[in-house]
């Protein structure tokens, strides 16, 4: 386990390191491309902070409103059909909208059921199997200012819940 | 749809904390979110602006060009109605490499500036002049869906997480982890197919 976080941690100084490398081998103008692309990144990032200021209050308030709770509640007898525990179903709901609140929930059940029961272990897999849908959706239309995003979220959400399915039967069958 | 999403997310969440007698909170969540997103982006300012500069070097240096032909024949096989030798290749292979080895951070920046050639090569496409683009190009949705089945290798974060709390063993969820990402990037992958067969059917 200490390999995979020492390789993990090498990963990013790595691949910069590659770059460079390879770049001042192949007589890139390297310094001048870097602030290039710096430029070019804050274009981006002005250009997606809107969707994200107007996403994230949305989001805040929900989450604070209650709805979610009660959503939770209302989908645990289905929770209870497909083997999954209802501690899990707020971060499933959740980590389609957000990475770190879909985080603290999954700390919570590391604090009460403790990463290596059952719950604990079904929550690591699904975490690492889906991203915030919602979140990249509208952060990578907003960078190129689509409006139609047609069957993308269907695609998505098809994906995601296939991700959390293998999950639970993954959980099942080693624990 | 993100309008109605939006509406549904404020107004539902206003309506419901009404409900509750929770509308204080409201009041509160809207200036401590707006804040943090305020700090999100000039997070994302600094992180983003460094892996595009490191980006642009890649690109120029060729380096992009040598990983996307390396990964050209899965990458066309996904989308094939991009044409050889685009600019958006690069951006999407080097896109699905961060996403793999789960630098989150460095993905994103590949994955915006794979977008905006999708939205040029769609430009060429349609040859419309001037007339502004708003729907979704099938590579483009094809694109997103698969980058948000992602792909990982290690899901590092967790790992960290787990050994905080005090797992005794950690990384055991690396292998599990493993297959469900891959179950959920392998139904990801049959949808965008089948919307493929869908959308150009008998078109070749």
């Amino acid at each position: 386990m200490n390999f995979i976080l020492y390789f993990s941690d090498c990963i990013i100084p790595c691949t910069i390191f590659y770059i460079l490398i390879y770049a001042v081998f192949h007589h890139t103008d390297v310094y001048e491309c870097f602030q290039m692309g710096v430029k070019d990144g804050f274009k981006i990032v002005i250009k997606i902070a809107p969707t994200m200021l107007a996403l994230m209050v949305s989001i805040g308030i929900f989450r604070i409103s209650g709805a979610l709770a009660l959503l939770s509640e209302l989908l645990e007898p289905l929770g209870e059909i497909l083997h999954i525990p209802s501690a899990v179903i707020p971060v499933i709901l959740v980590r389609i909208f957000s990475s770190s609140a879909a985080t603290s929930f999954v700390l919570d059940i590391f604090k009460e059921y403790g990463p290596n029961s059952k719950t604990g272990m079904m929550v690591s897999i699904m975490m690492g199997c889906t991203e915030t849908v919602i979140y990249t959706i509208t952060v990578y239309f907003a960078a190129i200012q689509i409006r139609k995003t047609r069957w993308v979220l269907p695609g998505a959400l098809f994906a995601t819940l296939a991700g959390v399915i293998a999950s639970v039967i993954i959980t099942e069958i080693i624990m | 749809m993100l309008n109605i999403l939006w509406v549904i997310l404020m107004a539902g969440g206003i309506g419901f904390s009404a409900f509750q007698g929770t509308m204080g909170n409201v009041t509160e969540a809207l200036i401590d979110s707006s804040t943090e997103s305020i700090n999100l982006c000039v997070f994302m300012l600094g992180v983003i602006g460094v892996w595009n500069g490191m980006m642009e070097i890649a690109v120029r240096s060729g380096l992009m060009r040598k990983i996307s032909s390396i990964m050209y024949p899965f990458i066309h096989w996904l989308f094939p109605r991009i044409p050889q030798g685009h600019k958006a290749n690069e951006y999407i292979a080097a896109n699905m490499a961060a996403n793999i080895l789960g630098l989150g951070w460095a993905a994103t920046p590949a994955g915006l500036k794979a977008m905006q050639e999708l939205m040029i090569l769609e430009e060429e496409r349609s040859m419309s002049g001037k007339k502004k683009i708003k729907t979704a190009s099938y590579e483009m949705c094809a694109f997103l869906v698969l980058n948000i089945s992602s792909l990982q290798l290690i899901p590092v974060n967790m790992i960290a997480y787990r050994s905080q709390y005090g797992s005794v063993n950690p990384a055991v969820v690396v292998l599990p982890s493993i297959c469900s990402t891959a179950v959920s990037t392998l139904f990801g992958i049959i949808f965008i197919k089948i919307a493929g067969l869908l959308q150009y059917k008998g078109s070749h």
